[in-house]
């Protein structure tokens, strides 16, 4: 086979998914950062889970569902994609060779494990890992991997594996690229319909485990930790939660840090203080959010003081769920108005 | 991620504005992460000495080295949870033919022989190194 090396640029992004789709755009003439890309994508999300286990302990996410965000995102941009599972792990390969030789970046989704290149210390089984194959060369395909600071080549046998991780949410080697973009598109109504997605999604989502109720319910489960389940699996409850929020790329503060950004950039865009107003105080939650993190970890250790109980920690997170209450009151009322300025976005030409 | 391969963050500048840097790792997740490796070893000292005891086969070794519940085990393998959870067994693994131990070989990436055989410590050494 010949080798192929499709000129893609490779941008260092903090989270996966938002940044396999700012790369994506990108190359095809678009400039969205990654933050951009979360924001539209709806990305922002909260969600506790106790009956769903991962390594036997509860599920916490602060995004949305895998796959999430490039569908939110081209569906705004009216972007026309193919989406494609695969039963036979040959096949899923055939089919991504055949994109690559027509010039066309794949974006897949894979699991963490099986990737060479994923430093030991992060390998664990996770299946909501994304990456962009733009060329092989030999049995190697070369790979864009927005966490990492560089593009990065893996074995074809590796990629495979990885595509056809097993497990929860196991990818079946779904991949994904574009079909037909627009020449332009419509960035204020992309981000005004983004924002009121995402304070819908945590104001107003029925069910006690979602959003802001999420929170709420999560601060009283943390308070109860320790009488429930013992001092050694409550910590172990935490340290679970800390890696939810910290790691797998979420930018720091479970994403609130990243959806900062893009209020800034929104607010640049629209022309609206009010909106850098908020991007302001959604980082003083989320510096909250990491004095969670902060005094959860010393629980871990055994090293807290008397102020850092379980009841502290709980109330740390009822006030940020108070905060963000607030804040996406605030930002569906904004989002809501209808006389934003209209920015058109240009295809940038090849 | 390693000490070479730094991950970005988002971080405010003395303007107040959002840049991207790389992050220097921050103390709250190191010690998450030191927490979830120190349960993995465990899991895996465990399975060693259970192996050596003679009250499990070399395949728990390897199940709990590469992370794995008998569930997800399972799938990798494509037969059903409680035929694996009998090969955990030195019994059942006895009975393995040489065609389902390739394939248990083949999810783990060794060969028949590595599987097979009975670990020393010097393998768990070398994965505690590895995973550093």
């Amino acid at each position: 086979m010949d080798n192929i090396r499709i000129p893609f640029t490779h941008r260092q992004s903090s989270h996966c998914e938002s940044g396999v789709v700012s790369n994506l755009l990108f190359h095809e003439g678009l400039d969205i950062s990654e933050a951009m890309a979360f924001g539209v994508g709806r990305g922002l999300f909260f969600g506790y889970f106790p009956f769903i286990r991962v390594n036997g302990l509860p599920l916490t996410t602060f995004r949305c569902a895998v796959g999430g965000i490039f569908k939110q995102v081209t569906r705004r941009f009216g972007i026309s994609v193919c989406w494609q599972k695969f039963r036979q792990p040959r096949a899923a390969m055939e089919a991504l060779d055949r994109k690559l030789a027509e010039g066309t970046p794949v974006g897949c989704r894979t699991g963490g494990y099986w990737l060479p290149y994923f430093p030991p210390a992060f390998r664990f089984h996770f299946n909501m890992h994304n990456l962009v194959v733009y060329g092989k060369e030999g049995d190697d395909y070369l790979i864009s991997d927005p966490v990492f600071p560089d593009p990065v080549v893996c074995p074809g046998r590796d990629l495979m594996k990885a595509r056809f991780a097993r497990g929860p949410l196991s990818p079946r080697g779904t991949m994904y690229y574009f079909k037909e973009v627009p020449e332009t598109v419509d960035l204020s109504a992309a981000i005004a319909t983004g924002i009121k997605k995402a304070a819908w999604a945590m104001l107003h989502t029925p069910g006690p485990v979602i959003g802001i109720r999420g929170i709420r319910f999560l601060a009283n489960q943390v308070e109860k930790w320790p009488q429930k389940l013992g001092n050694r699996r409550a910590a172990l409850y935490l340290g679970q939660l800390i890696r939810m929020q910290e790691e797998l790329g979420t930018g720091g503060a479970g994403f609130r840090f990243m959806y900062s950004a893009f209020l800034q950039e929104a607010s640049r865009h629209l022309n609206s203080g009010l909106l850098n107003e908020l991007s302001a105080r959604m980082t003083l939650v989320g510096d909250r959010w990491r004095d969670f993190a902060l005094m959860g970890s010393r629980n871990c250790k055994n090293r807290a003081t008397e102020m850092e109980s379980y009841g502290a920690m709980a109330e740390i997170l009822r006030e940020c769920a108070e905060q963000e209450k607030s804040i996406y009151t605030q930002l569906l009322a904004v989002a809501r108005q209808n006389e934003h300025p209209k920015i058109i976005l240009k295809r940038r030409q090849a | 991620m390693g000490e070479d391969q730094s991950e970005i963050c988002y971080a405010v500048d003395d303007n107040g504005q959002y840049v991207l840097v790389p992050s220097l790792g921050w103390a709250p997740k190191n010690i998450a992460n030191a927490q979830a490796w120190q349960v993995i070893e465990d899991k895996v000292a465990d399975a060693l000495e259970r192996v050596k005891a003679g009250t499990a086969s070399p395949l728990a070794y390897h199940m709990a080295r590469h992370q794995m519940s008998v569930g997800l085990l399972a799938k990798y393998v494509g037969v059903f949870r409680w035929r694996v959870w009998r090969h955990l067994k030195p019994s059942g693994f006895k009975a393995l033919t040489p065609d389902q131990i390739q394939r248990y070989a083949d999810v783990f990436d060794i060969t028949p022989e590595e599987l097979t055989r009975i670990p020393s410590s010097a393998d768990d050494k070398e994965q505690h190194d590895k995973n550093g």
